[in-house]
């Protein structure tokens, strides 16, 4: 299923020739589409990874190329291009560890898949416990994980330190006991994904429209007929809105409310600096997670702000718990400089899992609430929401994922947060 | 040619001699010196390597906008990678190393990929290293991670302390300029409280670089009251609400920072902020303009006025604005030789100025090439559209791109941008939320302007501040003239023309970028990395912006410029994080009696914040042996608990008991005073929310006891609901959990030991099973409670907290002839999962009552919080995970804490998971509970307990959950 | 970072408080239906605009404030107690 493109294959000996005639020939990764057409066949809201994502597999699993995704500004720019890169598929529950790592799955061939080398980068991710309890939780969470065939091991304290020298294992508050590591895990070069989608997609025929800014969603007799935009309207038999951090606005275009709010996670990146940190490290106890990008700097993050948020900025006060949390557990960054903060806006749903569903509207579906996890979500995200549109039917690796759950107490709690969004 | 030390001038203490080391060899400066201005008065040209080709990189402006000359400072733990030579406040013994370079700075191995720079155009790495897919982490990856980065991490835990400080203030002005200063001088004189930051060691700004102006600047701020102005303090954030974020390095200009902290973060709260933050000068893209030598026209400037350096004995200037004029005039009058100046504009006054002086100008002209290795020996240039260029000689070539406000804190207050086409700049609009920008920083030219607009936006602050504005204060010099800055950012010719010198961005890769599709700002500096550097892209950012709006045919207000995000400057983590860190790193509490069981060998485990004895091992034994020992004890005897972290609340008022009928899923308003109940507190969904006991007092007296993890969320949701949903209920919820200190005793012999000590009968007909009442304990007015956790005979006595140690050795020594002992919250664990109660592990998040056989406890009637909703299908399903207990069949196999429930042959998914094991204190081998789908109705079953990550999988059988004294039996004693 | 203006202890930074979300959810009468208590737990505006919204001021008076912010801005445009309505003519 390889694409290439409107610019022809990516290689480096396509590299070597362009470079010879001074890279004067290369043409736009994705086809840009000026205005929209007056109708569609699928009409996806939200030019991030999962609509980008969604388009693409609607055209490459199910044929279906009359599409067109809808951007308000240019691709690319929202949560897929604003959040810590980490892939993973270490969960609790069953329903999520299918999804997640079915996501995995697609990671792992997603360079060959599009020709377009995102950096999928399988460095490990690290949990860390510190009590014989958490312990406890963490080998019941990799004994779910194994049970679902995925890998996973617990580590002792010097295989900890092994791994990540920079860890302080004593001489802190929560002593660290040992690691929950999936070496599977790691994290990819963000910024590409949604090219590396827009580039296959828009090569299958897929309508890639920028600077198209839904304004309104056109429902006739209970079923969507279609959406305004600020470059009019058009028309659409499906209709699939992917906005995660905004589903709340696109569904009162629509009529219904969801069990959504829109809060603001930050995160930051050091200066750059050598290599020193291999694997991604999530510090339960502190709330912090920690991995080094390709470029050398030190990406990290840690809970929400809290409140409801759509300021693509953070707070002070959980910027200085997050620093301290990560100088409490990596003492040796405490020099190191601190670039750039910043904040994305989630769509955290009430049970802290993601929607993937049908909506009270006939023909329009919903794929967000993806709280903090909706990047390493994005090639399942869009495979099983392209299979949602065509098809008409929840595959049965997300019918948990629908709308209903909440009306039908079937909630996927993985902390058991309950229906507070700011505290999952 | 290399730059040197003037024989005068300069505002370094020539007398004050520093020793430092750079690479391995030592030099000698000046106190007032940078590492950078001490480097080039030692001659040195190369500073550093760049990110990506590992070019030669010389030192490009004098201060924290650096984009090359970064350095690793210090060594050891203490080792400050990316630290920019020319914030480096010089200190004797100084040690500093170049970095990204391998075996030397002279030469670089990996400077090889200069050579292969055609193929690494931007965003190569998204084309190639895909295949074979395992290569990425096995091979490419490792390539590219180790000739990326910068420095290096220190080598160790940071030795030194970090504060954070809270601080208000009437006015914060950010930078000492002139305009900071004037403004800062008004205020305080209106009676204002002010802050006055500023990034550098010395107040002034631009008034540093103007010999007339240096002595204005300092009688400004030593007319300013003690303790106004901050110097070494960078204001990195604007967080709204008039809260401020700013850095403070208190010590990094010495060796050590002996007792005082490193750096100090202080969060200002303001009502009124006025932004001076100046401006930086701007690179021109041209061919070779990445040369070691080839700098900012007002980095020279510094250089030669503040601290009595040359940068090269002959100069060439490249300017578009008349300040590059006023500079070679300024240097010329230093003593250097200025070999030409170059100026794209037809005429101007300071050309003419320039020319009056002497100086070569050649008005009309724009470099297109420079000339040397790893420094500057000349340029080429050319008049503007001739192809035909001149050689000139030069040891360094002086830019000037016109001026870009400092606008990062205007951007994060919310201010608008707009382009101002003189200028050739974005300069930030009016004031928004009390924050205002002023001189430099809103676009003004001229050390006059900047202080004028200092009075005029004191005069505004002070107005709404409802403060007198008095006289302005002295100009800081005659007015200058001013020039507009011609639009050329950049000069296409053969060759590399940088737009980002750290990350070896050139306009060529920007031109790619919109070839390709990224051409909007944003993709462009995602896909080239053009302004992601440690420089955050100031000197070159203009730049970009108009290669960008040249290749897509539009205006660079239509590019526009990427969102600054916080921090203006990168910021130390230490800073940032602060003192609460390592073992400060969120709060720790202690039990009144931490003492007491820190000495009598308790071992402790973290419960929340609290720290509570997990067993009690004099010797060490981490065995179940200690535990069993002591959960045998209560069985057998009888045992005491420290149960004092638990969550107490006081509830009293005329409504208090229809209010715990709402706020609890079962009944209090029938429970008679002097009783005790268990209750259940469920979520509005439905779901299990915490338990505990609740005794009545009094009628309109209840004290409510949470679990120990919930304490303050279950205060948090009673306060809730009170206030919000019943306010019309009266009554009134205390916490009172540090007041009480709480001990168990439990066993059959606990009404024995209690006998003596307590003051009321505690006979079953005079204190029943779940009473509740007051009582002098052993002297001390408290409370006893009837309740049992552990299954066996117990009371619970609770003391105010400054008794808790004489109760607990009155209680022990009434108990030493039965045996007592106390025990931990191992033991409480093993007694509670023989009984079959629930705890955490149980009550997490997920479960209703009914999952865990507590259904029955609901009421039927009347309204409580989470009674609808708990009605919803999907919680009364009968396939639900439900408590049950297990055993293993062979009692000699162990159970573990993290196993699921498969069939027995080890097929099919999970069907459930164990939440508790021990070994049991009654009877023998593993005993647990665990939640099983439709597990209710499965007793009897044996289904396999399996933990992959163990490699073990037991058979178990299913069972009740309660196993010790299911008929309550002993309780009732 | 957001001040919040507590009616009985003054201006005070949001670390004081406990964030208790959308203020225009409020709890139906005993005898409401399913679908009430649904709308009320599960069913929330969300707006990108003004907010009303629940602050339990925890590390102070212990009072729940209704406070009218913008999640955009931030800015806060009015604080009440449980029972008050914001003004008419607030934005």
């Amino acid at each position: 299923m390889m694409s290439s493109g409107p610019a022809g294959p990516y290689s480096a000996l396509r590299l070597a020739w362009e470079a010879l005639r001074g890279h004067r020939h290369w043409r736009p990764a994705w086809r840009s589409v000026a205005r929209p057409r007056d109708a569609y066949r699928v009409v996806v809201v939200g030019g991030g990874g999962h609509g980008l994502s969604t388009a693409w597999h609607l055209a490459a699993e199910h044929g279906i190329t009359d599409v067109a995704v809808l951007e308000k500004g240019p691709i690319g720019l929202g949560n897929v291009g604003r959040n810590t890169t980490i892939i993973r598929s270490n969960y609790f529950m069953p329903e999520n560890i299918r999804f997640y790592e079915h996501s995995l799955k697609l990671w792992e061939r997603f360079e060959q898949t599009h020709g377009f080398n995102a950096m999928v980068s399988q460095r490990g991710t690290l949990n860390l416990f510190h009590s014989d309890g958490q312990r406890d939780q963490f080998a019941r969470r990799a004994n779910a994980m194994r049970i679902e065939g995925v890998d996973c091991e617990l580590l002792d304290r010097d295989a900890v330190k092994r791994l990540v020298p920079l860890i302080e294992l004593d001489n802190t508050r929560y002593p660290v006991l040992g690691g929950f590591l999936q070496r599977r895990g790691g994290t990819v070069r963000h910024d590409a994904v949604p090219w590396a989608y827009a580039r296959s997609a828009s090569a299958r025929g897929v309508d890639i429209v920028e600077h198209c800014e839904v304004t309104g969603i056109r429902v006739e007799a209970g079923r969507v007929t279609g959406v305004e935009t600020t470059r009019g309207t058009v028309r659409a038999e499906k209709v699939v809105l992917c906005v995660a951090g905004h589903s709340s606005r696109l569904a009162e275009m629509a009529g219904f409310r969801l069990p959504i709010e829109t809060h603001a996670l930050q995160a930051f990146v050091t200066e750059a600096v050598k290599p020193c940190l291999d694997c991604v490290v999530t510090y339960g106890a502190g709330h912090f997670y920690i991995s080094q990008s390709d470029k050398g700097g030190l990406v990290f993050g840690g809970a929400i702000d809290g409140h409801n948020s759509y300021a693509q900025r953070g707070q002070l006060p959980m910027a200085e718990e997050v620093l301290a949390a990560g100088k409490t557990l990596m003492p040796a960054l405490s020099r190191l400089r601190v670039l750039r903060q910043w904040a994305g806006v989630m769509d955290m749903s009430m049970d802290g899992n993601p929607i993937i569903s049908t909506t009270p509207v006939g023909n329009l579906y919903l794929n967000g609430g993806w709280c903090y996890g909706g990047f390493k979500a994005v090639p399942a995200g869009g495979f099983y929401t392209a299979h949602l549109v065509a098809t008409g039917a929840p595959h049965p690796v997300i019918a948990h994922f629908a709308l209903s759950r909440f009306r039908e107490g079937r909630t996927i709690d993985e902390r058991g947060a309950g229906p507070y969004p700011w505290a999952h | 040619m290399s730059g040197f030390r003037l024989p005068e001038g300069g505002l370094v203490d020539r007398e004050a001699a520093l020793r430092f080391r750079f690479d391995g060899r030592d030099y000698t400066g000046f106190a007032g010196d940078t590492l950078a201005s001490a480097l080039l008065a030692n001659g040195v040209t190369l500073f550093g390597r760049s990110f990506k080709y590992h070019r030669p990189r010389g030192v490009v402006t004098a201060g924290p906008e650096e984009p090359c000359a970064l350095v690793e400072l210090r060594r050891g733990a203490r080792r400050e990678p990316n630290t920019p030579a020319t914030t480096v406040e010089l200190f004797d013994g100084l040690v500093a190393e170049s970095q990204n370079r391998w075996p030397s700075l002279r030469f670089d191995a990996l400077s090889v990929a200069g050579l292969f720079a055609p193929l690494l155009a931007a965003g190569f790495y998204y084309k190639t290293f895909k295949w074979p897919a395992a290569w990425w982490e096995k091979v490419y990856e490792p390539l590219v991670r180790r000739a990326a980065g910068l420095g290096r991490v220190a080598e160790g835990p940071d030795p030194d302390r970090y504060e954070h400080i809270h601080a208000h203030c009437d006015l914060l002005v950010v930078g000492a300029g002139p305009a900071g200063l004037t403004a800062a001088r008004m205020a305080t004189m209106a009676g204002a409280r002010v802050i006055l930051a500023e990034q550098d060691a010395l107040a002034g700004g631009g008034a540093l670089l103007d010999r007339g102006a240096q002595g204005w600047a300092q009688a400004m701020a030593a007319a300013l009251p003690h303790g106004v102005l901050r110097p070494r303090m960078t204001v990195v954030g604007a967080y709204g609400h008039g809260v401020f974020a700013a850095v403070e390095r208190v010590a990094d200009h010495l060796a050590e920072p002996g007792m005082a902290p490193r750096q100090r973060l202080h969060i200002i709260r303001a009502r009124r902020a006025i932004l001076a933050t100046g401006a930086v000068e701007r690179l021109i893209a041209f061919p070779g303009n990445d040369r070691p030598g080839v700098m900012l026209a007002g980095a020279a400037l510094a250089y030669a006025r503040r601290f009595g350096v040359a940068v090269a004995p002959q100069v060439a200037v490249f300017t578009t604005d008349d300040a590059g004029h006023h500079a070679a005039l300024a240097l010329a009058e230093a003593g250097l030789q200025v070999s030409a100046i170059l100026d794209p504009r037809s005429e101007s006054a300071g050309a003419e100025a320039a020319r009056a002086a002497g100086l070569p100008v050649r008005m009309g002209w724009e470099v297109v090439a420079t000339d040397g290795a790893q420094g500057l020996h000349g340029l080429r240039a050319r008049r503007r559209g001739a192809a035909a260029s001149d050689y000139v000689q030069a040891g360094a070539l002086l830019v000037c791109g016109g001026f870009a406000p400092e606008m990062a804190l205007a951007h994060q207050a919310g201010l608008e941008t707009r382009w101002d086409e003189a200028r050739q700049a974005f300069i930030p609009g009016a004031a928004r939320e009390g924050v205002a920008a002023a001189g430099a920083a809103r676009g003004l030219h001229g050390l006059v302007e900047a202080a004028a607009d200092g009075a005029r936006a004191a005069r505004e602050a002070l107005a709404v501040l409802g403060l007198p504005a008095g006289e302005e204060p002295p100009p800081p010099g005659p007015p200058q003239e001013v020039s507009a800055t011609f639009p050329l950012h950049e000069v296409r010719a053969r060759g590399p023309a940088f737009v980002d010198l750290q990350h070896d961005v050139t306009a060529d890769d920007l031109r790619l970028a919109v070839r390709e599709g990224y051409g909007h700002a944003e993709h462009a500096k995602r896909y080239t990395t053009h302004g992601m550097a440690t420089d955050q892209g100031r000197v070159g950012g203009t730049a970009g912006a108009a290669v960008l709006a040249a290749a897509r045919g539009i205006t660079i207000p239509e590019v526009g410029i990427p969102r600054p995000r916080p921090f203006v400057r990168p910021a130390a983590w230490g800073a940032l994080a602060g003192a609460d860190v390592g073992l400060h790193f969120k709060p720790e509490r202690l039990l009144p009696l931490h003492d007491w069981h820190q000495a009598h060998g308790a071992v402790f485990v973290r419960v929340g914040p609290w720290l509570r004895p997990l067993v009690y091992s004099p010797s060490g034994d981490t065995s179940w042996e200690p535990v069993l020992e002591e959960a045998r004890n209560v069985r057998r005897a009888v045992g005491l608990c420290d149960v004092s972290s638990l969550g107490k609340i006081d509830v009293q008022g005329p409504d208090a008991a229809t209010f715990l009928d709402r706020i609890y899923a079962n009944t209090f308003s029938t429970l008679p005073v002097g009783r005790a109940r268990y209750g259940l507190m469920l979520r509005e969904d439905g779901i299990l929310f915490d338990d505990g006991t609740t005794s009545r007092l009094a009628e309109n007296h209840f004290l409510v006891t949470t679990t120990t993890q919930k304490a303050d969320e279950v205060l948090a949701h009673m306060e809730w609901h009170l206030q919000t949903a019943w306010p019309e209920l009266d009554v009134t919820l205390t916490d009172v959990a540090d007041h009480w200190a709480q001990f168990a005793v439990a066993g059959p012999d606990a009404r024995e030991v209690l006998r003596g000590i307590v003051d009321r009968s505690l006979s079953n007909g005079a204190f029943p099973f779940m009473a509740a009442g007051e009582a002098v304990i052993a002297g001390i007015p408290g409370r006893i409670f009837r309740i049992s956790f552990s299954g066996e005979l117990a009371y619970e006595v609770a003391v105010p907290a400054q008794h808790a140690l004489a109760a607990w050795q009155a209680i022990l020594a009434a108990g030493a002839p039965h045996g007592i002992r106390p025990y931990g919250l191992d033991a409480l664990n093993v007694l509670r999962i023989e009984k079959g109660h629930v705890t955490g592990g149980e009550i997490n998040g997920q479960t209703t009552p009914g999952d865990l056989g507590l259904g029955k406890m609901l009421k039927r009637r009347g309204d409580f919080v989470g009674r609808v909703l708990g009605q919803r299908p999907g919680l009364l399903a009968a396939d639900r995970l439900q408590l049950v207990g297990i055993r293993p069949l062979d009692p000699a196999q162990r159970l573990r804490g993290g196993a699921h429930l498969r069939d027995v042959q080890g097929q099919g998914p999970s069907q459930g998971y164990v939440t508790a094991a021990c070994m049991a204190a009654e009877g023998e081998g593993w005993i647990g509970l665990a939640l099983l789908a439709g597990g209710h109705a499965r007793h009897g079953e044996t289904l396999l307990a399996d933990s992959p990550v163990h490699g073990e999988a037991v058979p178990v059988v299913i069972g009740s959950p309660h196993r010790v004294d299911p008929e309550n039996r002993r309780v009732r004693a | 970072m957001l001040r919040i203006h507590c009616p009985f202890c003054g201006l005070r930074d949001e670390v004081e408080f406990r964030y208790r979300g959308d203020a225009t959810a409020r709890r139906p009468a005993a005898e409401a239906n399913e679908e009430a208590f649904f709308a009320y737990v599960y069913a929330r505006d969300n707006p990108r605009g003004w907010h009303l919204e629940w602050w339990l001021h925890t590390h102070g008076c212990r009072q729940v404030l209704k406070v009218k912010r913008h999640t955009l801005t931030h800015e806060i445009a009015w604080v009440g107690l449980p029972a008050d309505a914001p003004p008419e003519d607030a934005p």
